[in-house]
């Protein structure tokens, strides 16, 4: 049987001679109808510029298609090598025969646009319809990526929906003409993971629904293990490994599925916890830090005149204590209150209440016991500071000169963290990704903190950088018995470095305790949804369900004060909060 | 509406600083009426001539008695007489004004008919010769100044044709369109030139930022054609910095402009402001100034309408 799409040797390359900068080096593949095929890689490996490449959206980024073949089964049957065809004839494929979804929803729809507009496009598009049957169209779309009130939805602009229902609108979009091919670029890297389940579910269906193929692309081999078919690996442009879902995830060949597959971080439900750091040893000291009763509202006024008539409770009510040499993770989705927590234990945002207390356990911790590393090792550098600008501006910033001890300081430091000894007189951007959230973490211990606020601190990296990094960080930890406050999305990540965990759900702790117990036996109904959205290579071919609950608004009317938590403790480390 | 109110509830305080400002800077330059009327021929007034005529024009008082009778006026739509003219400022500003409004759009008209077709021709012909082309002409439009192009188009229409623009009294539109189109044409587009220029870049730049966007390659992945790409995508996206630009150029040119007006001979605001600047007539250049700064503020809060209107992710009064 002929494969639906047939890629042969295709070659990718850019800029001003593509055949000496190509980015993608013989790529092979068959897809047959209704089949999902995974391709899976970091950052770099190609796998975007492939699938952009088979419906030649690749021309707009300055990408060349330098060689190779790309068969595609049309509608009628006959073959067309897409690497030959013409811009007309794309245009008339793209969307029709192929349809795509991006990374991030919240850019990927015109601002300016209805949603339904940029709906009855495709409609218009390739099936001539127009005026109230286009509008028709376009709400059966929607109806069917399950977008509750489908009609009045219509009329709305995207910044008027949340990052899931953008999501599912943009696949409403791709499937709007029922195209064979479905090319899904990361299509949840950028969502909750909650909602990133809601997104699988859908695709799940409406790939039973239609029979279509997809190319799903992927970093996160977990991810995978619920929709693909075939796994391809890809690595610097080729295709390391390809293979069937079973066998490439329990026989993988290839040194580097292996690594993909075992040194990186994937959720194992409690059982990848660490044995270091129980709490009992460090009875009788005094925590690192004592957070008690927190509550940060941002009061909403109609206008500068008037008083505030209610407000946003980002976070109402928490308390937890973290001791020395200790990681507490704070989970969550976004919008629930976890890095304005961060914010206000820094004192970056202003606390309508509670209080803080900050041991500093011996006299050689500064006065500034508390730091910082920020999620995007890209923006949080000043790019045009030396790096040793960078780690002096923590001791300028707390009065201290910058003197031969200091420097010596820096020296130690960049070795503790892995850096070459030369790197002070250089730039920020002339380290990757993962040195330079090494850096950002060798700027947060030249003061010698005792608390160090790691708000997504691994998230933007790759996921074999993201193993690396953790090891530095549980092994900076060990030697200075640093306390960590680790915020975080992530629950695979979560898993590697947490000693406790506490799962925040609208500005709120729901539960909290040991690790392996949170993460294994869940008690609370928010944290058994959250654990169990999170892909895992355990559960294969898993459905996962269908649900539209969203986070309740945290906007309470002036005056409004939550009711008093009740606890419910399971074991000598586990409380949860009392639903009702 | 209610943020509309609450703009143009503004608008008193604004025109309250501008008032005191000018007021106080038209002071601070040495000289006063007498001497600007009379020249060196006010040196041969006597003190009690000189005191007599202080007295007559008011100016015998302290400022701030003065800023409070030039303000009371004005509550009561008074803005007082010109010394140059002898007549109300108000008459005088408003008979000068719609040729510099006329101007005004004209030039914006000039400068958006050419400046947003160049722009995104050379935006989607990106690093292309002809982009090239499109924009070396709009550096030269911006770099020249407005007398060069000025004097350089009287030459080469007199010189190269044989035709003179169209001088004389100026016809207001109303009166003859004919005649006030051909002596307004010219100045027209000496000013278009240069705020055409500045229209291509900017619209240029920001078409290349949209084109790169996410929601681009999402209509493009749907089959749209390259036409809807630039038209029905892109450039409602790209509006927004046109806009701003246009904005504060069109204010600029409602506060007259001097040169061009030089160039050509009209009456328009500029000279005028011009010429009470040297007279010392404080009545006038305070009355024209707080005028401009009026029509300046209307401005703004049409491009901030205009914002509301290309973009819904844009409110009005939030904060």
């Amino acid at each position: 049987m002929i494969p639906l799409l047939s890629v042969s040797g295709l070659r990718v390359g850019f800029g001003r001679d593509p055949r000496a900068n190509e980015v993608v080096r013989g790529i092979s593949f068959d897809l047959a109808d209704g089949e999902t095929l995974a391709i899976v890689g970091e950052s770099g490996s190609g796998k975007s510029v492939t699938a952009l490449s088979i419906n030649r959206l690749i021309d707009f980024s300055g990408g060349r298609i330098t060689g190779g073949s790309m068969k595609l089964k049309r509608a009628d049957g006959s073959l067309f090598d897409l690497t030959k065809a013409s811009e007309p004839q794309m245009t008339g494929i793209r969307g029709a025969e192929i349809g795509m979804i991006f990374q991030e929803p919240m850019t990927s729809l015109n601002p300016v646009l209805t949603i339904g507009a940029q709906i009855e496009e495709s409609f218009r598009l390739h099936r001539g319809l127009t005026g109230r049957q286009a509008t028709s169209a376009a709400k059966d779309a929607l109806d069917r990526v399950r977008i509750p009130d489908a009609a009045r939805r219509l009329k709305y602009t995207p910044n008027q929906l949340s990052g899931g229902m953008l999501q599912r609108v943009m696949i409403a979009i791709a499937l709007a003409c029922n195209p064979r091919l479905l090319i899904a670029d990361e299509p949840t890297t950028a969502l909750d993971v909650t909602v990133q389940a809601q997104i699988m579910a859908l695709l799940g269906e409406l790939k039973r629904e239609t029979g279509m193929s997809v190319i799903f692309i992927t970093h996160d081999i977990g991810l995978v293990a619920g929709i693909a078919d075939k796994v391809m690996v890809m690595q610097n442009g080729q295709a390391v490994e390809q293979g069937e879902l079973n066998q490439l995830l329990d026989r993988p060949g290839h040194p580097y599925t292996r690594h993909l597959l075992r040194d990186v971080p994937h959720f194992a439900n409690g059982r990848a916890t660490r044995a270091d750091g129980k709490r009992d040893e460090n009875a009788g000291m005094n925590p690192a830090l004592k957070v008690d009763g927190l509550v940060v509202r941002f009061p909403l006024k109609s206008n500068v005149f008037s008083r505030a008539t209610g407000a946003v409770h980002a976070v109402d009510g928490i308390d937890f204590d973290l001791m020395p040499g200790e990681t507490l993770a704070i989970v969550g989705e976004s919008g629930s209150g976890k890095s304005t927590t961060a914010k206000a234990v820094l004192g970056l945002v202003r606390s309508t209440r509670g209080s803080f207390s900050i041991e500093t356990n011996s006299a050689a911790r500064s006065a500034r016991p508390v730091q910082m590393v920020f999620q995007n090792p890209y923006a949080s550098l000043n790019p045009r500071l030396t790096i040793e600008s960078i780690l002096a501006e923590p001791v300028i910033a707390t009065g201290g000169r910058v003197d031969a001890g200091t420097k010596a300081a820096m020296a130690s430091l960049l070795e503790r963290v892995g850096l070459p000894a030369n790197s002070l007189q250089r730039y920020p951007h002339e380290f990757s990704g993962g040195q330079r959230q090494r850096l950002c973490i060798a700027r947060a211990l030249m003061l010698n903190p005792s608390v160090v606020v790691l708000d997504e601190a691994v998230s933007a990296l790759d996921v074999s950088v993201q193993a690396k990094v953790l090891e530095l960080l549980v092994d900076l930890q060990r030697e200075f018995g640093l306390a960590y406050l680790f915020i975080s999305h992530d629950m695979a990540v979560v898993e590697r470095i947490a000693h406790r965990i506490a799962v925040i759900y609208a500005g709120q702790i729901v539960e909290i305790g040991k690790a392996a117990s949170v993460l294994s036996q869940p008690r609370h109904s928010y944290t058994k949804k959250l654990i169990a959205a999170v892909p895992t290579i355990d559960r294969r071919r898993e459905r996962f369900e269908l649900d539209t609950r969203q986070m309740p608004s945290l906007v309470r009317p002036q005056g409004f004060e939550p009711a008093p938590a009740r606890w419910e403790a399971f074991g000598e480390d586990h409380m949860v909060r009392v639903e009702g | 509406m209610n943020y509309l109110l609450r703009r143009l509830a503004t608008f008193p305080l604004v025109l309250l600083g501008v008032s005191v400002l000018v007021f106080v800077a038209i002071r601070m330059v040495p000289g006063d009426s007498i001497t600007a009327m009379l020249g060196t021929e006010a040196g041969l007034l006597t003190p009690a001539q000189r005191d007599a005529l202080a007295a007559y024009f008011g100016i015998d008082q302290p400022w701030f008695v003065q800023y409070w009778r030039w303000i009371g006026g004005i509550l009561r739509g008074n803005f007082g007489i010109s010394v140059t003219y002898g007549r109300p400022v108000l008459d005088v500003v408003l008979e000068r004004f719609p040729l510099t409004l006329e101007l005004a759009v004209l030039s914006m008209i000039i400068a958006l008919a050419v400046g947003m077709p160049a722009g995104i021709y050379a935006a989607t012909h990106s690093e292309k010769p002809s982009d090239l082309g499109v924009r070396v002409i709009a550096m030269i439009g911006q770099s020249t100044p407005s007398f060069v192009l000025g004097l350089l188009i009287i030459y080469t229409l007199s010189a190269g044709f044989g035709v003179l623009p169209a001088m004389g009294e100026f016809a207001p539109l109303w009166q003859d369109p004919l005649r006030n189109l051909s002596q307004l044409i010219l100045p027209a587009v000496t000013l278009g030139f240069a705020f055409a220029a500045s229209v291509t870049r900017i619209a240029r730049s920001a078409m290349l930022d949209v084109l790169s966007d996410d929601y681009v390659r999402t209509a493009r992945s749907k089959g749209a054609s390259a036409r809807s790409v630039i038209w029905r995508h892109a450039l409602p996206n790209a509006l927004i910095p046109v806009v701003t630009l246009s904005g504060i150029e069109f204010g600029y040119l409602l506060g007259g402009a001097v040169i061009v007006e030089q160039i050509y001979a009209l009456p328009g605001l500029g000279r005028m402001v011009l010429d009470a600047i040297l007279q010392r007539d404080y009545a006038l250049v305070q009355g024209s100034v707080l005028f401009i700064a009026f029509n300046f503020m209307i401005v703004n809060l049409l491009v901030d309408l205009a914002y509301v209107a290309l973009d819904p992710r844009i409110r009005l009064g939030e904060q």
